[in-house]
Parts: C-alpha cells; sequence; structure tokens
C-alpha cells in the first residue's frame, strides 16, 4: 500500500513539470502580445514597447524564461500579474473558494442524482425509465453550456422570478470573507437571510455546471452495473435467496464502483473546463472567469501560473481517487 | 426535487426582495468588466474609469456633465499666456481629500497634490514611476504629455503653473480626462513609508463624489457617498458596481431588479428592454466612428479614384439596417455629428454600383482581388465587424471585386493592420477622448502612421492643417480649419466611412438624473433613486 501511494507520488513530480511547460508554450503560442493588449486600442510607442519588452523579460531567450519560472515557482513565486499587477497566488487563493465551491455542490448534484439513476437505468434496462435517462444524459452531455445557462437564467430568474440571475450573494450582504466559501461565511455573519441567499444564488451555476458530469456518471454507472449483474456471482448471490436489494447493493454495486469513482475523478478535470464558461454567465467570481480574462488579455503569467495551479489541484483530487481505489478495490492495496 | 427547488427559490425570491427594500438609497450598476485597478491614471479601460476616476477622483477641470464643454474642477479658474505655452491654475481652497478607515488627511488638497499626480507619469526618476511593474503610463504618453510638458511649477500652496514646449489648444480638454485625475501625495508618501505602494492602486483616495469601501474581486465594487465633496454630498448613500460581463445577464439582472442601471445593451436586447414598463432606456449618439481604411500606398488603392469608386460600391444604409440594427447613422466625416466644427455642407458619396464599376474601368481596375480586415471583437463603434465585411463583399462582387476577408487575433490584428505593405482595406474605429476635433482628425495625421494611421495616409494638405488647428486658439477659427481639413479628407477618401453608432443605458425607471455622457463616461455623481 505505501509503495503504491509512493509511486503514485512519484509520478506527480514529471507530470508538474510536464505541465508547467506545456503551460509556458500553450500561452506564448497564441497570437498576440501582452504588451499591446496591455496598451489598448491607444497603442504604445515603439521606444516604450522595447522598454516594457525589457522590464518583463521577454526580449530573453524563451529557455531562460522558462527556467526563470519554474524557479521561482519552486520557490513558491507564481509571478505578478501583467493587468492588474497583483500576485498571481493571492488573486488564485481569493478566486479558488468561489470555483470549488461551486464544483463542489455541482459534484455531490452529478452524484447523489447519477448515480442512483444509473443504478435505476441498469436494474429496469429497457424500461420507460431507463430510455428517459439515458435520454436526459445523452441531452445533457450534448448540451453547449452557454446556452443551457442563459436558459435557465431567462427561465427561472427573469420568467419565473424564482431564482437570482447572477452573482454569489445579495448585494444588501456586505461581511469580509471569513474562509472565502460563500455557504459557510454567510452562516457565520449571523445575518439573517444571508444563507439562503447564497443557496439561492448557488441553484442555477451548480446544475448548469453539474449537467455534463452528472450525464456521464448516470451513463457510467448504468454501462458498470449492467457488466457487472451478468457476473456469475450476481447470480449466485441471487441464488442464494438474498433480496434484490442486497444483491444490487451489496454484491453489484460495490463491484460497478471501481469504474464509476474513476469517472468521478475525470470529471473533475471536466469540471474546471465547465466552470469557465458558468462562471461567466454567473458572473461568479471564480478561477475560470479569471483565466479567461488573462487569456483574452495575453496575460502570461497569470495563464502559466493559473494552469500549473489548476493542474496541480487536478492532480491532488486525481491522487485521492487512486488512494480511494486502494479502499474500495482490495486487490490494489495486496499488489 | 421540484418541490424543495421551489421552496428553495421562493425563500430567495424574499430575501432579494426583502433586501432591496431596505437599501432604497442604494444604487445598484451592473458594470461589464472587473477594473484592472484603483489609481486612474495607469489604465486606459472605459471599465477601469468608470470604478475609479469618475467615482473617487477629480481633476483640474471636468467635462461639462453630459457635454464636452470644459467647466472649473478642482481649480476655480486659470490663465493661459498670450503665447500659449502658460497654464497657471487657481485651485478651489478647502477640497478634502477622502476620510476613510485606511487613511485619514491632515491637509487640503493643495499645488503639492497637482504636481505628483503629473510626474509620477512622467518622471522616470519618480518613485512612483515603476510602482506597479511595467506600468506604460499609456494615456499620458499617448497624449503626447512627455513630449508637451516643459515644467509644472508650484506657484504658492493654491496656484500651480504649467509650461508646455509648444503650444496645444487641446491641453484644457485633455486635463479633464481620467489619466489627470489628482490623487493625494500625503497619501502616497504615508503609504511610501510603510513600505505599502502596491495599496495606492487598491485603496483609493481622492476627492470625487464617492469613497471607496470595499472591492470582492470579479464580483463586486462597493462605494459609499464622500460627506466632505467640494460639490456637495450625493442623494444616494451606497454605490454599488455588480459586475456582470455577459450582456444578456445584465438585462435579465435589471428586469429582475437586482441592478437599476446597466452598461452596453447587446443589439438585440435593446427592443426588449424599451418593452419592458418598468424600464427607461436613454440613449445618445455615440462620439465615435466606425470606420474602413484603406492602404493608400499600395496599388490600386494609391489612386483616388479606385478609393472613391470603392466607396461608391457600398450600400452604408444597409450596414446601418442589418447590423447596428438601426442604432446607428451613416457617417460621412471622419468626426461624428455631435461635434462642433462638423462640416454639414459635405455630402457623402453616392451609392451607385453602376457609377463605381465605370470609375473603376476608368481607373483601368480590372479584376481586382483584395482583403477586407474584420476586427474578431465587438467594439461601440462596429458591433460585428465580420457580418459588416461580409455585406461590404457583397456589395464589392457586384461591382466585380472580388474580397476576401481575414481576422486575426485583437492584438496582433491591430498590429499586422500597421504594417506599411498591408494588403486591402481595415476596419477599425475610434471613441472620442475629449470633445476635440484634434482628437479624431489626428487619427489621419502623417505623423500617426505606423501608430493609428491605418491607411497609411500622409496629404500635406491636410497636415498643414492639423497643425494650424493645434496651433489656434480661438474656436472660431478652427472650426474653419477642420471643416476644410474634412474637405480635404472627403476629396482624398483615405477611409470608407461607414457608422457612428447610438449609445444605450437601459435604466430602472426609479432612477433619475443620470445622464448620458458623450466620451462613454459613466457618472454617478448627480443621480437618484426612488424608494
Amino acid at each position: 500500500m505505501l509503495r503504491y501511494i509512493l509511486n503514485k507520488l512519484a509520478l506527480i513530480v514529471p507530470t508538474i513539470f510536464g505541465i508547467s511547460l506545456a503551460a509556458f508554450a500553450f500561452v506564448r503560442l497564441l497570437p498576440g502580445d501582452p504588451i499591446l493588449a496591455m496598451a489598448g486600442e491607444r497603442g504604445v510607442s515603439p521606444e516604450r514597447y522595447q522598454e516594457l519588452l525589457e522590464r518583463f523579460g521577454y526580449n530573453r531567450p524563451i529557455w531562460l524564461q522558462y527556467f526563470d519560472y519554474i524557479g521561482n515557482v519552486l520557490q513558491g513565486d507564481f509571478g505578478i500579474s501583467i493587468a492588474t499587477k497583483r500576485p498571481v497566488i493571492g488573486e488564485f487563493l481569493a478566486l479558488f473558494p468561489a470555483t470549488l465551491e461551486l464544483a463542489t455542490v455541482a459534484m455531490i448534484i452529478a452524484v447523489v442524482i447519477g448515480i442512483p439513476a444509473g443504478i435505476f437505468a441498469a436494474v429496469k434496462r429497457g424500461s420507460w425509465f431507463d430510455q428517459l435517462t439515458m435520454g436526459a444524459a445523452l441531452t445533457g452531455y450534448s448540451m453547449p453550456i452557454f446556452w443551457w445557462g442563459l436558459l435557465l437564467i431567462i427561465f427561472f430568474s427573469g420568467y419565473l422570478g424564482w431564482t437570482p440571475v447572477s452573482g454569489r450573494i445579495g448585494l444588501q450582504y456586505f461581511f469580509p470573507p471569513v474562509t472565502g466559501f460563500m455557504l459557510i461565511d454567510s452562516l457565520l455573519s449571523g445575518k439573517s437571510g444571508a444563507f439562503s441567499s447564497a443557496v439561492s444564488h448557488l441553484i442555477l451555476p451548480s446544475i448548469v455546471l453539474a449537467t455534463i458530469p452528472l450525464a456521464v456518471i448516470a451513463r457510467q454507472t448504468r454501462s458498470a452495473m449492467l457488466e457487472v449483474l451478468g457476473e456469475d456471482y450476481v447470480r449466485t448471490a441471487r441464488a442464494k435467496g438474498l433480496t434484490p436489494r442486497r444483491v444490487i447493493g451489496m454484491h453489484a454495486f460495490r463491484n460497478a464502483l471501481i469504474p464509476v469513482v474513476t469517472t468521478i475523478g475525470l470529471q473533475v478535470g471536466t469540471l474546471m473546463a465547465g466552470a469557465i464558461l458558468t462562471e461567466t454567465i454567473f458572473s461568479w467570481p471564480g478561477i475560470g472567469k479569471w483565466m479567461i480574462d488573462s487569456i483574452g488579455k495575453r496575460d502570461y503569467v497569470v495563464v502559466q501560473s493559473g494552469l500549473l495551479l489548476i493542474a496541480l489541484i487536478v492532480m491532488a483530487v486525481n491522487l485521492i481517487v487512486d488512494l480511494l481505489y486502494a479502499v474500495i478495490n482490495p486487490r490494489i492495496r495486496v499488489q | 426535487m421540484i418541490r424543495k427547488l421551489t421552496f428553495a427559490a421562493a425563500l430567495a425570491a424574499a430575501t432579494v426582495l426583502g433586501g432591496a427594500a431596505a437599501n432604497a438609497k442604494t444604487l445598484v450598476y451592473c458594470s461589464e468588466a472587473s477594473p484592472a485597478g484603483f489609481d486612474p491614471s495607469p489604465w486606459s479601460g472605459g471599465n477601469d474609469f468608470d470604478a475609479s476616476s469618475r467615482t473617487i477622483y477629480s481633476r483640474l477641470v471636468e467635462f461639462e456633465h453630459g457635454k464636452t464643454t470644459i467647466t472649473p474642477g478642482l481649480a476655480e479658474s486659470w490663465t493661459v499666456s498670450d503665447d500659449g505655452l502658460e497654464y497657471t491654475f487657481k485651485l478651489k481652497p478647502g477640497v478634502k481629500f477622502q476620510t476613510t478607515d485606511y487613511f485619514t488627511p491632515t491637509r487640503d488638497l493643495n499645488a503639492d497634490d497637482v504636481i505628483f499626480s503629473f510626474e509620477r507619469q512622467w518622471k522616470k526618476d519618480n518613485k512612483w514611476f515603476e510602482y506597479l511593474p511595467g506600468t506604460g503610463w499609456e494615456y499620458f504618453t499617448g497624449m503626447g504629455f512627455p513630449e508637451l510638458l516643459k515644467e509644472i511649477v508650484k506657484v504658492d500652496d493654491l496656484t500651480v503653473k504649467f509650461v508646455l514646449n509648444k503650444p496645444e489648444v487641446a491641453f484644457l480638454p485633455d486635463l479633464g480626462m481620467d489619466f489627470a485625475s489628482i490623487v493625494s501625495k500625503e497619501y502616497a508618501d504615508s503609504l511610501e513609508k510603510a513600505g505599502t505602494m502596491q495599496q495606492f492602486t487598491q485603496k483609493p483616495i481622492g476627492t470625487g463624489p464617492f469613497q471607496f469601501v470595499d472591492y470582492q474581486v470579479d464580483a463586486v465594487i462597493r462605494y459609499a457617498a464622500w460627506d466632505g465633496y467640494f460639490g456637495g454630498r450625493q442623494k444616494i448613500d451606497d454605490l454599488i458596481f455588480a459586475i456582470t460581463p455577459d450582456p444578456a445577464v445584465r438585462a435579465q439582472k435589471l428586469k429582475a431588479g437586482e441592478c437599476n442601471i446597466m452598461s452596453y445593451p447587446a443589439p438585440a436586447d435593446i427592443a426588449g428592454l424599451q418593452a419592458d414598463e418598468n424600464l427607461n432606456v436613454a440613449e445618445q449618439e455615440g462620439l465615435n466612428i466606425g470606420y474602413m481604411a484603406y492602404n493608400t500606398t499600395v496599388a490600386p488603392f494609391d489612386k483616388v479614384e479606385v478609393r472613391k469608386a470603392l466607396n461608391m460600391a457600398v450600400n452604408k444604409q444597409a450596414i446601418i439596417d442589418a447590423v447596428y440594427q438601426g442604432a446607428g447613422q451613416v457617417a460621412v466625416n471622419p468626426i461624428p455629428p455631435t461635434m462642433w466644427s462638423y462640416n454639414t455642407a459635405i455630402k457623402d458619396d453616392e451609392y451607385n454600383p453602376e457609377e463605381s464599376k465605370k470609375m473603376l474601368e476608368a481607373a483601368g481596375v480590372k479584376d481586382l482581388s483584395m482583403k477586407i480586415w474584420a476586427m474578431p471583437v465587438s467594439r461601440p463603434y462596429n458591433p460585428n465587424a465580420q457580418r459588416v465585411a461580409e455585406l461590404i463583399q457583397a456589395d464589392y462582387a457586384k461591382v466585380g471585386v472580388k474580397a476576401e476577408i481575414v481576422s486575426y487575433e485583437w492584438t496582433e490584428y491591430r498590429e499586422r493592420g500597421k504594417q506599411k505593405d498591408r494588403d486591402g482595406a481595415f476596419q477599425l474605429g475610434w471613441t472620442g477622448d475629449n470633445g476635440d476635433p484634434d482628437n479624431f482628425l489626428f487619427l489621419l495625421g502623417c505623423d500617426a502612421i505606423g501608430q493609428s494611421n491605418y491607411a497609411i495616409w500622409c496629404n500635406k494638405e491636410f497636415q498643414d492643417l492639423l497643425l494650424k488647428g493645434k496651433a489656434t486658439t480661438d474656436q472660431a477659427e478652427r472650426t474653419k480649419i477642420y471643416e476644410e481639413a474634412q474637405v480635404v479628407f472627403k476629396r482624398e477618401a483615405p477611409w470608407l466611412t461607414i457608422a457612428h453608432s447610438k449609445v444605450f443605458m437601459p435604466m430602472s425607471k426609479k432612477v433619475s438624473g443620470f445622464v448620458m455622457d458623450p466620451l462613454g463616461i459613466h457618472r454617478f455623481d448627480g443621480v437618484d433613486i426612488a424608494e
């Protein structure tokens, strides 16, 4: 088990270097220039352009820029944003809780609805419920997030007036952030109505962000369950006279869970990608919107460091998932 | 599940409504983007100015609310020397900088603050020149201040003199611009001493109508009315910017009452907003121009008759109808009709494909293939350059010109457009900074080639008029000069002038006192909201 964990940890180091290199190269491959983007439509004189190029060090050989960057990162210095002149790590830490809160709620929705729906669809294979669930999953998976988000806003916020249009909490609630998680901070604030306001603001964005993972988890659960339900040990369990609930819960689902957990782990990356659009639609001040704004401004420092930080988090989640395997699957522990 | 959702939503709606009633004197503005910071001078975006210079700061002179006329600001009066080289400003006495929980000023505004406000952008040995790494002070340099200013002298505590290297008639309007906002030297000194200079842009102190309260990055900016504002306390107590990047979502928030006023509605949403009985949609001619610049140094666009013929091939009204959806007007001159010195006697090139075809043939142009450049972004002066390009492409086809549409990433687009051997006609536009005609016509000056002159057009007659206009102080005389410059422009046709767009500002009917600004600024001083 210890060797298993050490192996997984050892893999992280080259992955981080690979990602840092890819992020560094990716942002420089984009057409455009951070200094010109910063100057805006008014432009900048060639002399000042040259000065700024030197000031930011972009006139130096690219490999030297990379080694400086990675050297600073290893010392915990992720750089200063070209656009806002604020430290990247400070901006990331200020915005990340909003994304984490949204992604966590979205994942809870996806798992709590997706897994039972998948199990049910597998057990009732070919029934109307199965057809309906899988049809809805396919629709959810294919739906453009931007369109889906606007549709929900227009219907639930505009037409029915049930939910707020965007933001994290009603503007009348003003308290300093303690944890950065609005659900917790609103409770800590002690202000009446703050928590329910935070919950109501989470409803639509988390539904939108949960849509694709929910569809994927439901489909994966269904196919994993169908495979397991055909196995000999399930037939044996049934022959022993166990109740259907026990057969499905104890024997089938436990074994079907392994690929489902893998899928859930992989969906963390999807959530991060989905957050970019969801946060933009719902004016959600998280790292998705931050990254997209920074790409637009060709803020090399934010894009390369932001991508690296996001990758670190996705890797950390995947590591947790890998460790969970060991808990779920005794074969890994033995190996 | 539906029942649960309904309950949660109803609870939330009650919360929102309840909160709104409790904050009757709060004005919520749905803004389009986060500010880069709250120092009014380093950045150049309209959203940066709205959040900093126009709310928190003041300037020596101000643009009259809703106009481009210069009025006294922090300076109660000024004199200009006969040679136009010295501007002496008398500051208003007793102007207070804002007192906040992070700074308490010990003195009123004085000449030191004025000198500091400019020198930090000008002198590289000033400790504040690079307090934000890599700051370009784009507006200060872009308006030519480093070359223009000779010195700034403190005559006494309340008198300050600007000495220029050359006469500059637009100097006063320039001082009304955002980059020329006056900041507190005392506050800067205290931060320098504490080693926290970066706080200057994060926790601002100014003399404007509102003081900064809080900024939640990418979400909300909060201001409170500044009790000591020299122009009098505002009627609203709190001003909130709810940052909402998507225009469709801003429109929904306004309809739902989550904000009271919004910026830049999408053209497609305007009719719906106008139809809403709870909303007013104010509109104004934008101080802007959308154009397409020929490369006048490359054949066959170096011939005036070819440029004229191509201009006559384009049905501009169809562009206004299809792309601007009526929210604009056909542009004739390079300056908008609302600007002084606009030459009403000039007639636009007539839309006449047949004549255009004949003129091209007469010029020896046959089977012309060219590029039409389309901006990748929507701008106030051109909401959809790609669609405009498609319409022009179709019009050109009717006169036998084959056009290919090209586009690049936004910064690269502008850089490629400046290349002297650029192929084809280049779409762009301009929004005025200070209401002076020179602020538009300089785009076509010889010295703007390689920067903002995308027609790469250098006409001696036009250039001489530009220089004459800048050296003349009498406005009636300048009007004549610029009217003549427009005649030269129209005769030489370096651009296809496409449109001047309208700007819309939807707001709740409860909002009063909001004045639309021709310079595209969003000002909230003087605004009130009914309880």
